[in-house]
């Protein structure tokens, strides 16, 4: 019965008893799930315009934290460094679309997938060659304390990470839906061909989704860097981002915030209740396997475009 | 002159079904065989073998095993880590709890566990395809990474967490194990490559890999002709998975003797990966050359700065080697996309019309 017990009794029993508990841990996995939202926001940006499965995006956000503690840590005052920042990551949105995007047009995503995760190893080796391989410490004020409401416990930088989020989804939802490159974006991202007979720049609308992804990761990196520090480890979230990008479907940007609050939410209740039944550290697997799950029943994620085949 | 198929004329079924149809290929193939077998033991020493070519034959299994899958039946796999970490558990508790069995079994066995367990996570690709097939498959990696670390039965309760290849004689010589000589192993993973090279070979041509193949072009089409996907695709994951399986016992008994998970995690899936690619998906000798290049080049760059006399600190050194890694990476795919094995093709095709240019 022990078996039985630590499955389907104990975790039931302990959130009934807890109710408050449980909205903390609900609330601190959907301000997770904001984290996961940012980096995935990036992957379906870019993935929409061009079609490239973008590994190196993990490696954007470390790569945008870097140039900009680098800066600060050389005594660069942040209203100087942040503009500096957004310059280099457009001028390497130009590069990768110049240099990579452009000679492999037309070629299979498969490799364009590898030309990507060939990015990742180089921008690993430039922004560690820049700005050193140590871990650094990101701070820009934002506090971080935690406070009472409700009876619950909250944490005032997760809050203000979860405004900031809030705040760039509107942003890209405005850039998207009201402006005449937000029309030519998804225009693009609709129909290459049709799009570039009406007279959209393939090339100029790759290099902006490629900018506006890279600041995408740039807030990303801000985020993470100043709650976990700037360090290799950062580039890995990209990997977190994968299931949420599968689970809400690749090509919907709601669907990347849908995906990453089921996520946060999903893998802090698994954590925390279901934990001990594996032995805990499930947190590692548990975002891959609620994908899968949810890929068995929806093969093309909760808010995917639906391939229809035709022979 | 030298290389054409002109005046060789197939007069029997088993000659026009040959797996080298052309005099030429035959001598090449058996020279190679030749100089692996004899010549490469009696001159390669100690670091050679032990540093550059062992772990080149064993990956080069394991990117025969990815190609089967990705190139032959386009099932696009990140699991192949965690595949060969299976391989290499499976491996260590049978021969630890049977230290008499004789360890090409284990390693077949070692095989057969990773195919069971790569049938398991082969199943959502009956639903799902291409980068959701992707992610899906590294449900797999970090699932059996993690089970491999929490569960302690599998590393038999040793407090390190790892685990070590006990020596083990096959023909009344050492084979693994700190005793074992490097030439030995070398010969040992050699045989493994060449024997399963042969039989993936068979496989692409025979009907199994025919339908792997028309599954991989439209499976909506292959499923209209009569091929059933399930058994289809479930026996891709199952034999790519057993090629990963005994590639990760080979990597723990004959190449590193003594590892932890670490050995096994995402960026040997990558690897793998980068191998299939560059040698040229949907190709055999491609795997084969895809893992010479990918296990060389980190080599050849650790080791470039020193040939032309410069020294530099050793963390700048690893920067630059991964800048160079990458932009050789994205140089190659662009210069050609098709991998390794088409500048072969390529090759062969002038040869063919050698001295005249058409």
């Amino acid at each position: 019965m022990g078996f039985f017990d630590t499955w389907f009794i104990t975790p039931f029993s302990e959130i009934l008893t807890a109710p408050i508990f449980f909205f903390e841990v609900v609330l601190g996995g959907l301000m997770a799930g904001v984290m996961y939202s940012m980096v995935a926001l990036g992957f379906v940006l870019i993935f929409k315009a061009s079609g490239v499965f973008n590994f190196s995006q993990g490696i954007m956000v470390l790569f945008a934290a870097l140039t900009l503690v680098g800066q600060l840590e050389r005594g660069v005052p942040l209203w100087a460094a942040l503009p500096i920042t957004i310059a280099v990551m457009v001028a390497l949105a130009y590069g990768i679309e110049r240099l990579v995007l452009r000679p492999l047009v037309n070629q299979e995503p498969l490799t364009l997938l590898m030309a990507t995760i060939g990015l990742t190893f180089f921008l690993e080796g430039l922004g560690e060659f820049m700005w050193g391989s140590n871990v650094k410490r990101l701070d820009l004020g934002i506090p971080d304390d935690s406070f009472e409401f409700a009876g619950m416990l909250l944490n005032s930088f997760e809050l203000f990470a979860a405004l900031t989020a809030a705040v760039l989804v509107a942003l890209l939802a405005v850039l998207s839906q009201k402006t005449a490159i937000g029309r030519a974006l998804r225009a693009v991202a609709d129909d290459h061909q049709a799009a570039t007979a009406v007279g959209i720049p393939l090339q100029t609308i790759w290099v902006t989704v490629w900018s506006v992804a890279g600041l995408v990761a740039l807030v990303a990196g801000i985020m993470w860097g100043s709650k976990s520090g700037v360090q290799f480890s950062l580039s890995l979230i990209a990997l977190k981002a994968l299931p949420v990008l599968i689970l809400g479907g690749i090509t919907s940007i709601p669907g990347a915030i849908v995906g990453g609050l089921i996520i946060g939410v999903g893998e802090k209740i698994g954590e925390v209740y279901w934990g001990p039944a594996f032995g805990g550290a499930i947190e590692n697997w548990f975002a891959y396997v609620l994908a899968m799950v949810v890929l068995f029943f929806r093969p093309h994620g909760l808010f995917g475009e639906e391939i229809i085949e035709r022979v | 002159m030298l290389y054409r198929e002109t005046g060789q004329f197939k007069t029997s079924y088993r000659r026009d079904q040959a797996i080298f149809p052309i005099v030429q290929d035959r001598w090449c193939v058996a020279l190679v065989l030749v100089a692996a077998y004899g010549i490469v033991p009696a001159l390669a020493n100690e670091y050679w073998l032990q540093a550059v070519l062992i772990p080149f034959l064993v990956y080069a299994l394991a990117a025969i095993g990815l190609n089967l899958l990705t190139g032959y039946t386009g099932q696009l796999s990140l699991g192949t880590g965690g595949f060969m970490a299976v391989g290499a558990y499976a491996a260590y508790k049978l021969t630890t709890a049977a230290p008499d069995l004789n360890i090409v079994i284990v390693f077949l066995f070692a095989g057969l566990m990773a195919a069971a367990v790569g049938l398991v996570f082969g199943l959502p690709s009956l639903r799902i395809k291409g980068l959701y097939l992707a992610v899906a498959t590294l449900a797999a990696q970090f699932f059996l990474i993690w089970l491999f670390n929490r569960v302690a039965w599998f590393y038999n309760y040793n407090p390190s967490g790892t685990i070590t290849a006990p020596p083990r004689t096959l023909l009344g010589i050492m084979v693994t194990g700190p005793e074992a000589t490097a030439v030995v192993r070398y010969l040992m993973v050699l045989s493994f490559v060449v024997v399963f090279a042969l039989i993936a070979k068979n496989l692409v041509r025979s009907e199994i890999g025919r339908t792997w193949m028309a599954i991989r072009d439209m499976d909506v089409a292959a499923e209209i002709i009569g091929i059933r996907p399930l058994t289809t695709k479930l026996s891709a994951f199952a034999v790519s998975s057993f090629y990963c399986g005994v590639a990760g016992a080979l990597m723990l008994f004959i190449y590193l003797g003594s590892v932890e998970t670490l050995a096994f995690d995402i960026t040997v899936s990558f690897e793998v990966l980068f191998m299939v690619i560059i040698g040229g998906l949907g190709s055999i000798l491609g795997s084969i050359v895809g893992a010479a290049f990918i296990t060389i080049l980190p080599i050849f760059l650790t080791n470039a700065p020193h040939l032309v006399g410069l020294e530099m600190p050793v963390d700048l050194a690893k920067e630059l080697e991964a800048i160079v890694f990458g932009g050789f990476i994205i140089a190659f795919l662009i210069l050609e996309p098709s991998g390794l094995a088409r500048l072969w093709q390529i090759g062969k095709e002038k040869l063919r019309r050698w001295p005249f240019p058409y």
